[in-house]
């Protein structure tokens, strides 16, 4: 998986791996505070041409500042920020050529859709006729022909997150900005749309930096996700990177569900590990860590990796009994919260495969829990 | 329980009607008893002519005379006080003075208003109503206090000359009082809360990340400013502008008090007519021909506002 140049979007595109390519957008050691209150803490982060690349974190984590900075609106503290090798950070962002879709759309609520989109074309001196062709051609794009003399305000959520998306790549930008893109529209027409929003980058070849806070948007739109908390990027990596290879117990608790047992490392070599369960039992994980025995560490183990089966007959490793404290049930699949004997409470989810109205199991079975060696992965920090 | 909401299904429909209705009729009244009933009593007299007599104008309508009186009243009504109007330009003189004065000072007003209005809209939250209120103090002190103290310090020994005189700006006191200037400087200084507050209004409304949004675009600010937040406050502009262009137009304090005894603004000329002339049919002729004047920026502001509604 490691050495996988595919990313989950089934493209080959890793040119972070290629030391000879030149990353497009460079932020080095950027630092943004607010009074004496940091927002940004000596981030460097590099995204390439033709990346999708999305900052994903909670409110507060410093990832709206991060790309207010790229944008301009907000003038970096300390550090440089780089675009195409040129230090931008002290161009004005009128003469920026990187563009921002904000959050709420920010559409002029005095202009037309068509006037909207030409907005920006007119400030760069364009002859009419050219402005004109060129708000056809995103009139076009984004499936908005016909409602080119409608008011802001006379379109859906769909349609203005569509002209917002226009108006900022009618100016061709070398980098497009999201912020939190698709947060404004209900979830299924969310859903359709972040195809659509893959489907245009393919197909214009452009760069995108997203900020959002929503795992799943970040997962299915991206390349790459840089996870931030409190100022600094806590990892870099693809989507399946970062749920299967969290960097620690942080991102693996923030990016989905997660299980974590705390040990102590028994042993470890290239076999794999062997992990004293702090509850009790031994844990034989697939992974090689760099640490001394007995050094503690956790397990993080997701809960649809977790097999249950209904007999509590608990038989060799990874294997626990216990029984069923609490069933979710999210239509899908349903989570199960499982009391182990050892005391400790962990997750598993199964994946709802047959229209059996009755759950197989009710609270208080008895159950037990394994998983595979290769199903945990072991988090020092 | 079901039987009983549908008898009182058919009753509720019927009632809801009633309380739209109710809430327009209490304008209706008030306007019809305050601004209609009056209005069409002036534009009665200004048909009339001048007599020295109780009431001082003919005719009356005599209503015990029967059908007799009302022929003989509708056929001593006239136009003769309109013509005259029209053909004597003293009055045309004194109309064109009180709108462009009106129409200068509302630019003055503009031009000073909407930077205030527009820093205190982008003032802290906090600051927000202490300045709105800093606005609205001088309504405080009566209005003709004040306008008498501006006589204190426009006059040849006031306070403007001796401060301008104290900083070396000039050598010898200038005229102020009784000067075009005072009247603009009266009127700038009585009507700036009814251009300030409107125009705040319209701009504390305003999404300054539309601002952001047009800088991305390529605009320098000054250019973001022009081309996004001065349309957007076009409608508290349009208010500031009427709240502020109409009662200047019929200003006659401010004109009586720190103008000059030469040119005079409609106000002036209607209160010579009715107070010193005893002319009620001319003052009352003055006072329509204003009224229609003054409704033509009134209609074009509605249509605007309605063309506004249409939008959204």
């Amino acid at each position: 998986m490691t050495d996988s140049l595919h990313g989950h979007r089934g493209r080959t595109f890793a040119p972070w791996k290629d030391c000879a390519s030149h990353p497009l957008v460079r932020f080095d050691g950027v630092s943004k505070r607010f009074g004496d209150v940091p927002a940004v803490e000596r981030l460097s982060l590099d995204i390439y041409e033709g990346e999708f690349f999305a900052l994903l974190g909670p409110s507060g984590s410093g990832k709206s500042t991060l790309l207010r900075t790229l944008a301009g609106f907000e003038q970096p503290s300390e550090g440089r920020i780089l675009l195409d090798g040129q230090n931008i950070s002290h161009v004005p962002p009128h003469r920026r050529p990187v563009n921002m879709m904000f959050q709420s759309y920010a559409l002029f609520p005095h202009l037309s859709v068509a006037g909207n989109i030409a907005f920006g074309l007119k400030q760069e001196n364009l002859s009419k006729a050219e402005i004109g062709e060129r708000v056809r051609d995103m009139l076009a794009l984004v499936q908005l022909q016909d409602f080119d003399e409608r008011k802001p305000g006379q379109l859906s959520g769909g349609q203005r997150q569509r002209v917002a998306l226009a108006r900022a790549l009618v100016k061709r930008p070398r980098v497009l900005l999201l912020d939190e893109p698709l947060s404004a529209l209900d979830r299924k027409l969310r859903e359709e749309t972040r195809f659509e929003l893959i489907e245009l980058q393919r197909r214009l070849g452009l760069t995108f930096i997203m900020v959002t806070h929503d795992q799943d948007e970040a997962m299915a739109l991206s390349d790459r996700i840089g996870i931030m908390n409190e100022g600094r990027l806590v990892q870099v990596a693809t989507p399946s990177e970062i749920y299967e290879q969290p960097s620690s117990r942080w991102v693996a608790g923030f990016v989905g569900d997660v299980n974590l047992i705390e040990g102590q490392l028994a042993e470890t070599g290239p076999a794999g590990s062997m992990v004293e369960c702090a509850a009790g039992g031994r844990l034989r994980v697939a992974q090689k860590v760099d640490v001394p025995p007995g050094t503690s560490l956790w397990l993080a183990v997701r809960p649809e990796k977790i097999e249950m089966v209904k007999e509590a007959a608990a038989a060799g490793e990874n294997s626990f009994a216990g029984a069923v404290t609490d069933i979710g049930y999210l239509g899908d699949s349903s989570v199960f919260k499982v009391k182990l004997d050892n005391g400790l409470v962990l997750r598993a989810a199964a994946a709802n495969r047959t229209r059996a109205l009755e759950q197989p199991l009710r609270r208080g079975d008895r159950v037990c829990l394994r998983w595979p060696h290769d199903a945990g992965v072991l988090l020092v920090q | 329980m079901t039987t009983a909401n549908k008898t009182n299904e058919p009753a509720t429909r019927q009632q809801r009607p009633w309380g739209p209705r109710l809430v327009i009729l209490i304008p209706a009244l008030w306007l019809t008893a305050l601004f209609l009933g009056p209005f069409l009593i002036v534009l009665k007299i200004s048909l009339s002519q001048t007599v020295i007599a109780q009431p001082p104008y003919t005719p009356v309508l005599d209503l015990a005379a029967g059908w007799q009186g009302i022929r003989d009243f509708v056929a001593g009504l006239s136009f003769g006080n309109y013509v005259l109007l029209a053909s004597d330009s003293l009055y045309v003189t004194s109309y064109l003075r009180s709108l462009l004065i009106a129409a200068t000072s509302t630019l003055i007003l503009l031009l000073i208003g909407y930077p205030i209005a527009y820093g205190i809209a982008r003032a802290p939250r906090r600051a927000q109503p202490i300045l709105v209120a800093a606005i609205v103090l001088p309504f405080l002190t009566a209005f003709l206090i004040r306008i008498y103290a501006w006589v204190n310090i426009l006059q040849r020994e006031g306070l403007l000359n001796d401060v301008l005189l104290a900083i070396g700006l000039i050598r010898e006191p200038l005229v102020w009082l009784s000067t075009d200037t005072a009247i603009y400087i009266g009127i700038v200084y009585s009507y700036l809360p009814f251009m300030v507050l409107p125009l705040y209004a319209s701009l504390e409304k305003m999404n300054e990340t539309l601002l952001e949004a047009a800088t991305d675009l390529g605009c320098p600010w000054w250019k973001a400013f022009w081309l996004v937040t001065v349309p957007l406050s076009l409608p508290g502009i349009v208010a500031g502008a009427l709240l502020c262009f109409i009662p200047i137009a019929g200003e006659f304090v401010i004109p009586d008090l720190l103008g000059g005894s030469g040119a005079t603004m409609i106000g002036q000329t209607l209160w010579t007519e009715f107070f010193s002339n005893k002319d009620w049919p001319v003052a009352s002729a003055l006072a329509v021909v204003l009224l229609a004047v003054l409704l033509a920026p009134i209609l074009i502001y509605q249509h605007l506002q309605i063309r506004e509604l249409d939008k959204r």
